[in-house]
Protein backbone atom coordinates (compact mmCIF):
# COMPACT_ATOMS: atom_id res chain seq x y z
CA UNK A 1 0.00 0.00 0.00
CA UNK A 2 1.26 3.48 -0.75
CA UNK A 3 1.22 6.10 1.93
CA UNK A 4 -1.60 8.51 1.30
CA UNK A 5 -0.69 12.06 2.17
CA UNK A 6 -3.14 13.63 4.56
CA UNK A 7 -5.39 16.24 3.01
CA UNK A 8 -5.29 19.71 4.47
CA UNK A 9 -6.79 19.61 7.98
CA UNK A 10 -9.93 21.46 6.89
CA UNK A 11 -10.88 18.65 4.49
CA UNK A 12 -10.42 15.83 6.95
CA UNK A 13 -13.46 14.25 8.58
CA UNK A 14 -14.36 15.75 11.92
CA UNK A 15 -14.24 13.59 15.04
CA UNK A 16 -16.39 12.70 16.96
CA UNK A 17 -18.88 11.76 14.25
CA UNK A 18 -22.68 11.74 14.66
CA UNK A 19 -24.68 8.54 15.05
CA UNK A 20 -27.45 7.90 12.53
CA UNK A 21 -30.90 9.16 13.55
CA UNK A 22 -33.00 6.31 14.88
CA UNK A 23 -29.99 4.02 15.51
CA UNK A 24 -29.03 4.85 19.09
CA UNK A 25 -27.11 1.59 19.61
CA UNK A 26 -24.97 1.69 16.48
CA UNK A 27 -21.67 3.54 16.13
CA UNK A 28 -21.63 6.45 13.65
CA UNK A 29 -22.00 5.24 10.03
CA UNK A 30 -18.88 7.24 9.07
CA UNK A 31 -16.82 4.95 11.33
CA UNK A 32 -18.10 1.88 9.53
CA UNK A 33 -17.13 3.43 6.20
CA UNK A 34 -13.62 4.26 7.44
CA UNK A 35 -13.23 0.75 8.80
CA UNK A 36 -13.74 -0.76 5.37
CA UNK A 37 -12.12 1.94 3.19
CA UNK A 38 -9.29 3.53 5.22
CA UNK A 39 -8.96 1.92 8.61
CA UNK A 40 -5.94 4.04 9.58
CA UNK A 41 -6.64 7.63 8.62
CA UNK A 42 -6.42 11.13 9.98
CA UNK A 43 -9.33 13.09 11.43
CA UNK A 44 -9.69 16.62 12.75
CA UNK A 45 -10.64 17.17 16.39
CA UNK A 46 -11.94 20.15 18.40
CA UNK A 47 -8.56 21.89 18.78
CA UNK A 48 -7.71 21.68 15.06
CA UNK A 49 -5.15 18.89 15.46
CA UNK A 50 -5.28 15.81 13.21
CA UNK A 51 -4.71 12.56 15.11
CA UNK A 52 -4.99 9.11 13.52
CA UNK A 53 -8.27 7.26 13.87
CA UNK A 54 -7.94 3.47 14.14
CA UNK A 55 -11.10 1.49 13.37
CA UNK A 56 -10.14 -2.19 12.85
CA UNK A 57 -10.10 -4.62 15.73
CA UNK A 58 -6.65 -6.05 14.96
CA UNK A 59 -5.03 -2.63 14.64
CA UNK A 60 -6.70 -1.40 17.82
CA UNK A 61 -5.38 -4.34 19.83
CA UNK A 62 -1.90 -4.15 18.30
CA UNK A 63 -1.52 -0.46 19.08
CA UNK A 64 -3.01 -0.62 22.60
CA UNK A 65 -0.56 -3.43 23.34
CA UNK A 66 2.47 -1.56 21.95
CA UNK A 67 4.76 0.01 24.60
CA UNK A 68 5.67 2.77 22.10
CA UNK A 69 2.07 3.97 22.32
CA UNK A 70 1.73 6.27 25.33
CA UNK A 71 -1.29 7.15 27.49
CA UNK A 72 0.57 10.14 28.95
CA UNK A 73 -1.71 13.16 28.54
CA UNK A 74 1.14 15.60 29.23
CA UNK A 75 3.03 14.60 26.06
CA UNK A 76 2.65 16.97 23.17
CA UNK A 77 0.47 15.49 20.43
CA UNK A 78 -1.89 13.73 22.85
CA UNK A 79 -5.41 14.04 21.39
CA UNK A 80 -7.40 15.51 24.28
CA UNK A 81 -11.16 14.98 24.32
CA UNK A 82 -11.95 18.63 25.04
CA UNK A 83 -10.58 21.70 26.80
CA UNK A 84 -11.97 20.59 30.15
CA UNK A 85 -10.22 17.22 30.05
CA UNK A 86 -7.02 18.96 29.00
CA UNK A 87 -7.23 21.23 32.06
CA UNK A 88 -8.06 18.36 34.41
CA UNK A 89 -5.43 15.96 33.19
CA UNK A 90 -2.60 18.43 33.66
CA UNK A 91 -2.87 18.66 37.45
CA UNK A 92 -4.86 15.59 38.47
CA UNK A 93 -2.83 12.74 37.04
CA UNK A 94 -3.48 9.18 38.07
CA UNK A 95 -2.05 5.93 36.70
CA UNK A 96 -4.82 6.01 34.08
CA UNK A 97 -2.68 8.51 32.15
CA UNK A 98 0.83 7.32 33.06
CA UNK A 99 3.10 4.88 31.27
CA UNK A 100 5.04 1.96 32.70
CA UNK A 101 7.01 1.58 34.88
CA UNK A 102 5.24 4.33 36.90
CA UNK A 103 1.80 3.09 35.84
CA UNK A 104 2.56 -0.51 36.82
CA UNK A 105 3.98 0.51 40.21
CA UNK A 106 0.82 2.42 41.14
CA UNK A 107 -1.71 0.06 39.55
CA UNK A 108 -0.24 -2.92 41.41
CA UNK A 109 -0.94 -1.20 44.71
CA UNK A 110 -4.67 -1.73 44.12
CA UNK A 111 -4.98 -4.84 41.93
CA UNK A 112 -5.25 -7.31 44.83
CA UNK A 113 -8.78 -6.34 45.97
CA UNK A 114 -10.09 -6.75 42.38
CA UNK A 115 -8.94 -10.36 41.95
CA UNK A 116 -11.61 -12.77 40.72
CA UNK A 117 -11.73 -14.67 44.01
CA UNK A 118 -12.27 -11.44 45.98
CA UNK A 119 -15.07 -10.43 43.61
CA UNK A 120 -16.80 -13.78 44.05
CA UNK A 121 -16.77 -13.16 47.83
CA UNK A 122 -18.48 -9.84 47.15
CA UNK A 123 -21.19 -11.37 44.93
CA UNK A 124 -23.70 -12.10 47.75
CA UNK A 125 -23.38 -8.47 48.94
CA UNK A 126 -24.00 -7.23 45.39
CA UNK A 127 -27.05 -9.51 45.13
CA UNK A 128 -28.37 -8.11 48.42
CA UNK A 129 -27.85 -4.51 47.27
CA UNK A 130 -29.66 -5.21 43.99
CA UNK A 131 -32.55 -7.03 45.71
CA UNK A 132 -32.99 -4.23 48.25
CA UNK A 133 -33.04 -1.56 45.55
CA UNK A 134 -35.65 -3.50 43.59
CA UNK A 135 -37.78 -3.84 46.73
CA UNK A 136 -37.57 -0.10 47.26
CA UNK A 137 -38.39 0.63 43.65
CA UNK A 138 -41.43 -1.65 43.70
CA UNK A 139 -42.67 0.05 46.86
CA UNK A 140 -42.19 3.53 45.34
CA UNK A 141 -43.90 5.52 42.58
CA UNK A 142 -44.71 3.86 39.25
CA UNK A 143 -43.55 4.98 36.67
CA UNK A 144 -40.10 5.93 37.90
CA UNK A 145 -36.69 6.87 36.51
CA UNK A 146 -34.56 3.71 36.45
CA UNK A 147 -31.33 5.73 36.32
CA UNK A 148 -31.83 7.43 39.70
CA UNK A 149 -33.80 4.61 41.35
CA UNK A 150 -31.49 1.77 40.35
CA UNK A 151 -28.76 2.17 37.73
CA UNK A 152 -26.71 4.77 39.64
CA UNK A 153 -27.20 3.48 43.21
CA UNK A 154 -26.00 -0.06 42.35
CA UNK A 155 -22.38 0.86 41.45
CA UNK A 156 -22.36 3.64 44.08
CA UNK A 157 -23.31 1.34 46.91
CA UNK A 158 -20.94 -1.39 45.76
CA UNK A 159 -17.87 0.79 45.29
CA UNK A 160 -18.58 2.60 48.59
CA UNK A 161 -18.56 -0.74 50.38
CA UNK A 162 -15.34 -1.85 48.67
CA UNK A 163 -13.50 1.42 49.31
CA UNK A 164 -14.97 2.11 52.76
CA UNK A 165 -16.69 5.38 51.80
CA UNK A 166 -19.84 6.25 53.79
CA UNK A 167 -22.75 5.97 51.35
CA UNK A 168 -24.43 8.90 53.12
CA UNK A 169 -21.96 11.09 51.20
CA UNK A 170 -23.04 9.73 47.81
CA UNK A 171 -24.71 13.00 46.82
CA UNK A 172 -21.36 14.74 46.91
CA UNK A 173 -19.54 12.27 44.72
CA UNK A 174 -22.40 11.57 42.30
CA UNK A 175 -22.85 15.27 41.64
CA UNK A 176 -19.15 15.82 41.14
CA UNK A 177 -18.45 12.77 38.97
CA UNK A 178 -21.31 13.85 36.74
CA UNK A 179 -19.66 17.22 36.20
CA UNK A 180 -16.42 15.46 35.27
CA UNK A 181 -17.92 13.14 32.66
CA UNK A 182 -20.23 15.71 31.02
CA UNK A 183 -18.64 16.70 27.72
CA UNK A 184 -20.02 20.26 28.02
CA UNK A 185 -18.55 21.09 31.46
CA UNK A 186 -16.16 24.06 31.46
CA UNK A 187 -12.50 23.50 32.42
CA UNK A 188 -13.15 25.43 35.67
CA UNK A 189 -16.13 23.25 36.55
CA UNK A 190 -14.18 20.05 35.94
CA UNK A 191 -11.15 21.24 37.90
CA UNK A 192 -13.41 22.35 40.77
CA UNK A 193 -15.30 19.05 40.92
CA UNK A 194 -12.06 17.08 40.84
CA UNK A 195 -10.60 19.18 43.65
CA UNK A 196 -13.73 18.75 45.79
CA UNK A 197 -13.55 14.98 45.39
CA UNK A 198 -9.82 14.81 46.09
CA UNK A 199 -10.22 16.92 49.26
CA UNK A 200 -13.03 14.64 50.39
CA UNK A 201 -10.94 11.49 49.90
CA UNK A 202 -7.96 13.16 51.55
CA UNK A 203 -10.01 13.82 54.71
CA UNK A 204 -11.34 10.29 54.66
CA UNK A 205 -7.79 8.89 54.45
CA UNK A 206 -6.89 10.85 57.57
CA UNK A 207 -9.74 9.08 59.37
CA UNK A 208 -8.68 5.66 57.99
CA UNK A 209 -5.09 6.15 59.12
CA UNK A 210 -6.32 6.65 62.68
CA UNK A 211 -9.05 4.02 62.59
CA UNK A 212 -8.40 1.49 59.83
CA UNK A 213 -11.18 -0.90 58.84
CA UNK A 214 -11.46 -3.82 56.42
CA UNK A 215 -11.65 -1.82 53.21
CA UNK A 216 -9.51 -0.66 50.30
CA UNK A 217 -8.92 2.91 51.52
CA UNK A 218 -7.74 1.63 54.91
CA UNK A 219 -5.35 -0.69 53.08
CA UNK A 220 -3.96 2.22 51.08
CA UNK A 221 -3.72 4.36 54.20
CA UNK A 222 -1.91 1.81 56.36
CA UNK A 223 0.15 -0.09 53.78
CA UNK A 224 1.14 2.74 51.41
CA UNK A 225 0.72 6.13 53.05
CA UNK A 226 1.91 5.22 56.57
CA UNK A 227 4.94 3.47 55.04
CA UNK A 228 5.85 6.53 52.99
CA UNK A 229 5.42 4.69 49.69
CA UNK A 230 3.01 7.35 48.50
CA UNK A 231 1.79 10.69 49.78
CA UNK A 232 -1.71 11.02 51.18
CA UNK A 233 -2.59 13.33 48.29
CA UNK A 234 -1.50 10.67 45.76
CA UNK A 235 -3.62 8.09 47.58
CA UNK A 236 -6.55 10.53 47.55
CA UNK A 237 -6.21 10.96 43.79
CA UNK A 238 -6.17 7.20 43.36
CA UNK A 239 -9.29 7.01 45.52
CA UNK A 240 -11.03 9.52 43.25
CA UNK A 241 -10.13 7.41 40.23
CA UNK A 242 -11.52 4.24 41.83
CA UNK A 243 -14.65 6.00 43.10
CA UNK A 244 -15.48 7.65 39.78
CA UNK A 245 -14.23 5.19 37.11
CA UNK A 246 -16.82 2.54 37.88
CA UNK A 247 -19.73 4.85 38.46
CA UNK A 248 -21.00 6.33 35.23
CA UNK A 249 -19.70 3.33 33.29
CA UNK A 250 -21.57 0.64 35.21
CA UNK A 251 -24.67 2.84 35.61
CA UNK A 252 -24.83 3.47 31.87
CA UNK A 253 -24.37 -0.23 31.11
CA UNK A 254 -27.34 -0.99 33.38
CA UNK A 255 -29.64 1.69 31.95
CA UNK A 256 -28.62 1.49 28.27
CA UNK A 257 -28.46 -2.31 28.51
CA UNK A 258 -32.04 -2.28 29.74
CA UNK A 259 -33.12 -0.10 26.80
CA UNK A 260 -31.35 -2.43 24.37
CA UNK A 261 -32.99 -5.51 25.88
CA UNK A 262 -36.46 -3.93 25.95
CA UNK A 263 -36.00 -3.06 22.28
CA UNK A 264 -34.94 -6.67 21.54
CA UNK A 265 -37.70 -8.60 23.37
CA UNK A 266 -36.63 -11.99 22.00
CA UNK A 267 -33.17 -11.49 23.53
CA UNK A 268 -34.68 -10.32 26.80
CA UNK A 269 -36.86 -13.46 26.87
CA UNK A 270 -33.79 -15.70 26.44
CA UNK A 271 -32.13 -14.00 29.38
CA UNK A 272 -35.21 -13.98 31.60
CA UNK A 273 -36.16 -17.58 30.98
CA UNK A 274 -32.81 -19.10 31.85
CA UNK A 275 -31.62 -19.92 35.36
CA UNK A 276 -28.13 -20.73 34.09
CA UNK A 277 -25.58 -18.15 35.31
CA UNK A 278 -23.55 -18.82 32.15
CA UNK A 279 -26.39 -17.32 30.08
CA UNK A 280 -26.27 -14.05 32.02
CA UNK A 281 -22.46 -14.05 31.86
CA UNK A 282 -22.56 -14.35 28.06
CA UNK A 283 -25.21 -11.65 27.84
CA UNK A 284 -22.96 -9.30 29.82
CA UNK A 285 -20.06 -9.76 27.38
CA UNK A 286 -22.33 -9.31 24.37
CA UNK A 287 -23.92 -6.15 25.77
CA UNK A 288 -20.46 -4.76 26.60
CA UNK A 289 -19.45 -5.42 22.98
CA UNK A 290 -22.66 -4.23 21.38
CA UNK A 291 -22.98 -1.01 23.39
CA UNK A 292 -19.25 -0.12 23.90
CA UNK A 293 -20.29 2.86 25.99
CA UNK A 294 -16.81 4.46 26.12
CA UNK A 295 -17.64 5.94 22.73
CA UNK A 296 -15.03 8.69 22.56
CA UNK A 297 -12.34 6.05 22.07
CA UNK A 298 -9.09 5.26 23.83
CA UNK A 299 -6.65 8.16 23.37
CA UNK A 300 -2.91 7.75 22.94
CA UNK A 301 0.22 9.37 21.45
CA UNK A 302 3.08 7.63 19.58
CA UNK A 303 6.55 7.92 21.14
CA UNK A 304 8.34 6.41 18.12
CA UNK A 305 7.63 5.86 14.43
CA UNK A 306 5.26 2.89 14.15
CA UNK A 307 4.49 1.02 10.94
CA UNK A 308 1.05 -0.49 10.84
CA UNK A 309 -1.35 -1.52 8.09
CA UNK A 310 0.79 0.09 5.37
CA UNK A 311 0.90 3.45 7.16
CA UNK A 312 3.54 5.10 9.30
CA UNK A 313 2.41 6.76 12.52
CA UNK A 314 5.17 9.22 13.40
CA UNK A 315 6.54 9.86 16.88
CA UNK A 316 4.42 12.62 18.41
CA UNK A 317 1.28 11.81 16.39
CA UNK A 318 -1.96 11.49 18.34
CA UNK A 319 -3.97 8.27 18.04
CA UNK A 320 -7.68 7.64 18.70
CA UNK A 321 -8.59 3.96 18.98
CA UNK A 322 -12.27 3.58 18.15
CA UNK A 323 -13.17 0.57 20.27
CA UNK A 324 -16.88 0.94 19.49
CA UNK A 325 -16.44 0.18 15.78
CA UNK A 326 -13.61 -2.30 16.50
CA UNK A 327 -16.19 -4.28 18.48
CA UNK A 328 -18.33 -4.33 15.32
CA UNK A 329 -15.49 -5.57 13.08
CA UNK A 330 -17.09 -8.26 10.88
CA UNK A 331 -13.77 -10.14 10.69
CA UNK A 332 -14.07 -10.94 14.38
CA UNK A 333 -17.77 -10.74 15.13
CA UNK A 334 -19.97 -12.24 12.42
CA UNK A 335 -23.10 -10.19 11.73
CA UNK A 336 -21.65 -7.58 14.10
CA UNK A 337 -24.63 -5.21 14.27
CA UNK A 338 -26.90 -7.91 15.63
CA UNK A 339 -27.40 -8.12 19.39
CA UNK A 340 -27.10 -11.84 20.08
CA UNK A 341 -26.69 -12.72 23.74
CA UNK A 342 -25.85 -16.32 22.87
CA UNK A 343 -22.68 -15.47 20.95
CA UNK A 344 -19.20 -15.73 22.47
CA UNK A 345 -18.18 -12.06 22.64
CA UNK A 346 -15.43 -12.43 25.23
CA UNK A 347 -12.71 -11.08 22.94
CA UNK A 348 -14.34 -7.64 22.83
CA UNK A 349 -12.31 -4.54 23.65
CA UNK A 350 -15.02 -2.70 25.62
CA UNK A 351 -12.68 -2.66 28.65
CA UNK A 352 -9.79 -1.54 26.46
CA UNK A 353 -6.68 -3.62 25.85
CA UNK A 354 -3.04 -3.55 26.91
CA UNK A 355 -1.67 -2.51 30.29
CA UNK A 356 -4.50 -0.02 30.93
CA UNK A 357 -7.27 -2.55 30.41
CA UNK A 358 -9.98 -1.85 32.97
CA UNK A 359 -8.84 -2.56 36.51
CA UNK A 360 -12.45 -2.80 37.71
CA UNK A 361 -13.64 -5.29 35.07
CA UNK A 362 -14.05 -8.21 37.50
CA UNK A 363 -16.24 -5.98 39.67
CA UNK A 364 -18.20 -4.62 36.70
CA UNK A 365 -18.83 -8.18 35.50
CA UNK A 366 -20.21 -9.30 38.87
CA UNK A 367 -22.44 -6.21 39.11
CA UNK A 368 -23.82 -6.59 35.58
CA UNK A 369 -24.28 -10.36 35.88
CA UNK A 370 -26.28 -9.90 39.09
CA UNK A 371 -28.33 -7.02 37.63
CA UNK A 372 -29.15 -8.66 34.29
CA UNK A 373 -30.08 -11.97 35.92
CA UNK A 374 -32.25 -10.34 38.62
CA UNK A 375 -33.97 -7.15 37.43
CA UNK A 376 -36.02 -8.57 34.53
CA UNK A 377 -36.87 -11.75 36.41
CA UNK A 378 -38.12 -9.88 39.46
CA UNK A 379 -40.01 -7.32 37.37
CA UNK A 380 -41.16 -9.35 34.35
CA UNK A 381 -43.52 -6.59 33.19
CA UNK A 382 -40.81 -3.91 33.13
CA UNK A 383 -41.42 -1.59 30.16
CA UNK A 384 -40.53 1.88 28.92
CA UNK A 385 -42.89 4.52 30.27
CA UNK A 386 -42.22 6.70 27.23
CA UNK A 387 -41.71 6.31 23.48
CA UNK A 388 -38.28 4.94 22.67
CA UNK A 389 -37.63 7.90 20.37
CA UNK A 390 -38.32 10.31 23.25
CA UNK A 391 -35.29 9.04 25.18
CA UNK A 392 -32.37 11.46 25.48
CA UNK A 393 -29.09 9.74 24.70
CA UNK A 394 -25.75 10.98 26.02
CA UNK A 395 -24.29 11.95 22.66
CA UNK A 396 -22.17 14.55 24.43
CA UNK A 397 -21.03 12.30 27.28
CA UNK A 398 -17.58 10.92 27.87
CA UNK A 399 -19.51 7.71 28.43
CA UNK A 400 -22.60 6.90 26.32
CA UNK A 401 -25.98 6.13 27.84
CA UNK A 402 -29.38 7.67 28.59
CA UNK A 403 -29.91 10.67 30.84
CA UNK A 404 -33.17 9.32 32.19
CA UNK A 405 -35.01 6.07 31.75
CA UNK A 406 -38.72 6.32 32.65
CA UNK A 407 -39.99 2.79 33.28
CA UNK A 408 -43.23 1.26 34.40
CA UNK A 409 -44.35 -2.26 35.40
CA UNK B 1 0.48 -28.30 25.89
CA UNK B 2 3.00 -26.36 27.97
CA UNK B 3 1.89 -23.03 29.53
CA UNK B 4 4.32 -20.20 30.37
CA UNK B 5 3.41 -17.04 32.24
CA UNK B 6 5.30 -13.77 32.52
CA UNK B 7 4.35 -12.32 35.92
CA UNK B 8 6.14 -8.97 35.53
CA UNK B 9 3.95 -8.29 32.48
CA UNK B 10 0.66 -9.31 34.11
CA UNK B 11 -1.78 -6.43 34.79
CA UNK B 12 -4.12 -8.50 36.98
CA UNK B 13 -7.14 -8.29 34.68
CA UNK B 14 -8.25 -11.71 35.90
CA UNK B 15 -9.38 -12.76 32.45
CA UNK B 16 -7.31 -15.97 32.40
CA UNK B 17 -8.94 -17.10 35.65
CA UNK B 18 -12.37 -16.63 34.08
CA UNK B 19 -11.38 -18.60 30.96
CA UNK B 20 -9.54 -21.50 32.65
CA UNK B 21 -10.04 -21.50 36.44
CA UNK B 22 -8.37 -24.90 36.84
CA UNK B 23 -5.16 -23.67 35.23
CA UNK B 24 -4.77 -20.03 36.29
CA UNK B 25 -5.08 -18.35 39.67
CA UNK B 26 -4.12 -14.95 41.12
CA UNK B 27 -1.87 -14.20 44.10
CA UNK B 28 -2.68 -11.65 46.84
CA UNK B 29 -1.79 -8.80 44.48
CA UNK B 30 -3.99 -10.18 41.73
CA UNK B 31 -0.99 -11.35 39.68
CA UNK B 32 -1.32 -14.55 37.64
CA UNK B 33 -0.16 -17.88 39.07
CA UNK B 34 -0.18 -21.28 37.41
CA UNK B 35 -2.01 -24.17 39.07
CA UNK B 36 -0.47 -26.47 36.46
CA UNK B 37 1.82 -25.79 33.52
CA UNK B 38 0.74 -28.98 31.71
CA UNK B 39 -3.07 -28.84 31.66
CA UNK B 40 -5.08 -31.82 30.47
CA UNK B 41 -6.74 -31.74 27.04
CA UNK B 42 -10.13 -30.79 28.55
CA UNK B 43 -8.60 -27.40 29.50
CA UNK B 44 -6.87 -26.63 26.21
CA UNK B 45 -9.66 -24.53 24.69
CA UNK B 46 -9.94 -22.42 27.83
CA UNK B 47 -6.18 -21.93 27.99
CA UNK B 48 -6.02 -20.88 24.33
CA UNK B 49 -8.85 -18.43 24.94
CA UNK B 50 -6.99 -17.07 28.00
CA UNK B 51 -3.84 -16.52 25.94
CA UNK B 52 -5.92 -14.79 23.25
CA UNK B 53 -7.68 -12.36 25.61
CA UNK B 54 -4.78 -11.62 27.98
CA UNK B 55 -4.39 -7.84 27.56
CA UNK B 56 -0.71 -7.94 28.54
CA UNK B 57 0.44 -10.85 26.35
CA UNK B 58 1.65 -12.50 29.56
CA UNK B 59 0.59 -16.05 28.59
CA UNK B 60 2.62 -18.08 26.11
CA UNK B 61 1.70 -21.57 24.92
CA UNK B 62 3.82 -24.37 23.52
CA UNK B 63 1.44 -26.71 21.79
CA UNK B 64 2.16 -30.41 21.63
C1 LIG C 1 -19.05 -1.63 32.64
C2 LIG C 1 -18.32 -0.85 33.31
C3 LIG C 1 -16.95 -0.35 32.90
C4 LIG C 1 -16.45 -0.05 31.66
C5 LIG C 1 -17.16 -0.15 30.31
C6 LIG C 1 -15.07 0.38 31.85
C7 LIG C 1 -14.22 0.73 30.83
C8 LIG C 1 -12.87 1.01 30.99
C9 LIG C 1 -11.94 1.22 29.90
C10 LIG C 1 -12.28 1.21 28.42
C11 LIG C 1 -10.71 1.46 30.45
C12 LIG C 1 -9.39 1.68 29.69
C13 LIG C 1 -8.91 3.09 29.71
C14 LIG C 1 -7.78 3.31 28.71
O1 LIG C 1 -7.29 2.37 28.09
O2 LIG C 1 -7.40 4.47 28.50
C15 LIG C 1 -10.87 1.41 31.89
C16 LIG C 1 -9.87 1.62 32.80
C17 LIG C 1 -10.07 1.66 34.17
N1 LIG C 1 -11.23 1.32 34.84
FE1 LIG C 1 -12.97 0.73 34.02
N2 LIG C 1 -14.78 0.34 33.18
C18 LIG C 1 -15.89 -0.10 33.86
C19 LIG C 1 -16.02 -0.30 35.22
C20 LIG C 1 -15.05 -0.01 36.14
C21 LIG C 1 -15.21 -0.22 37.56
C22 LIG C 1 -16.41 -0.83 38.26
C23 LIG C 1 -14.06 0.23 38.13
C24 LIG C 1 -13.84 0.18 39.62
C25 LIG C 1 -12.94 0.70 40.30
C26 LIG C 1 -13.17 0.70 37.06
C27 LIG C 1 -11.90 1.23 37.22
C28 LIG C 1 -11.00 1.48 36.19
C29 LIG C 1 -9.64 1.96 36.40
C30 LIG C 1 -8.98 2.27 37.73
C31 LIG C 1 -9.05 2.07 35.11
C32 LIG C 1 -7.61 2.54 34.78
C33 LIG C 1 -6.73 1.35 34.55
C34 LIG C 1 -5.31 1.71 34.13
O3 LIG C 1 -5.08 2.80 33.59
O4 LIG C 1 -4.40 0.89 34.35
N3 LIG C 1 -13.81 0.52 35.87
N4 LIG C 1 -12.20 1.11 32.19
S1 LIG D 1 -5.21 -12.44 31.60
FE1 LIG D 1 -3.06 -11.78 31.49
S2 LIG D 1 -3.02 -9.81 32.53
FE2 LIG D 1 -4.96 -10.78 33.08
S3 LIG D 1 -4.50 -11.83 35.03
FE3 LIG D 1 -4.18 -13.32 33.39
S4 LIG D 1 -2.00 -13.13 32.88
FE4 LIG D 1 -2.52 -11.34 34.08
Amino acid sequence: MTETLPDTPAQLPEHPMPRAAGCPFDPPPALRELQSSSPISRVRIWDGTTPWLITRYDHVRTLLGDPRVSADTTRSGYPHRNAAMLAREQDQRTFLTMDDPEHARLRRMVTGPFAIRKMEQLRPDVQQIVDDLIDEMLAGPNPTDLVTAFALPVPSLVICRLLGVPYSDHDLFQRNTQVIVRRTSTPEEVAGATRTLTDYLDDLLTVKRKKPEDDLLSKLATERVETGEMTQREAARMGVLLLSAGHETTANMIALGTVALLEHPEQLALLRESEDPAVAARAVEELLRYLTITHSGRRRVATADIEIGGQVIRAGDGIILATDIANRDPEHFPDPDRLDITRDARRHVAFGYGVHQCLGQPLARVELQVVYSTLYRRIPTLALATDADELQFKHDGLVYGVYELPVTW
Amino acid sequence: MHVHIDQPKCVASGQCVLMAPDVFDQDDDGIVELLTDRPGPEHHDGVREAAAVCPAAAIRLEEG
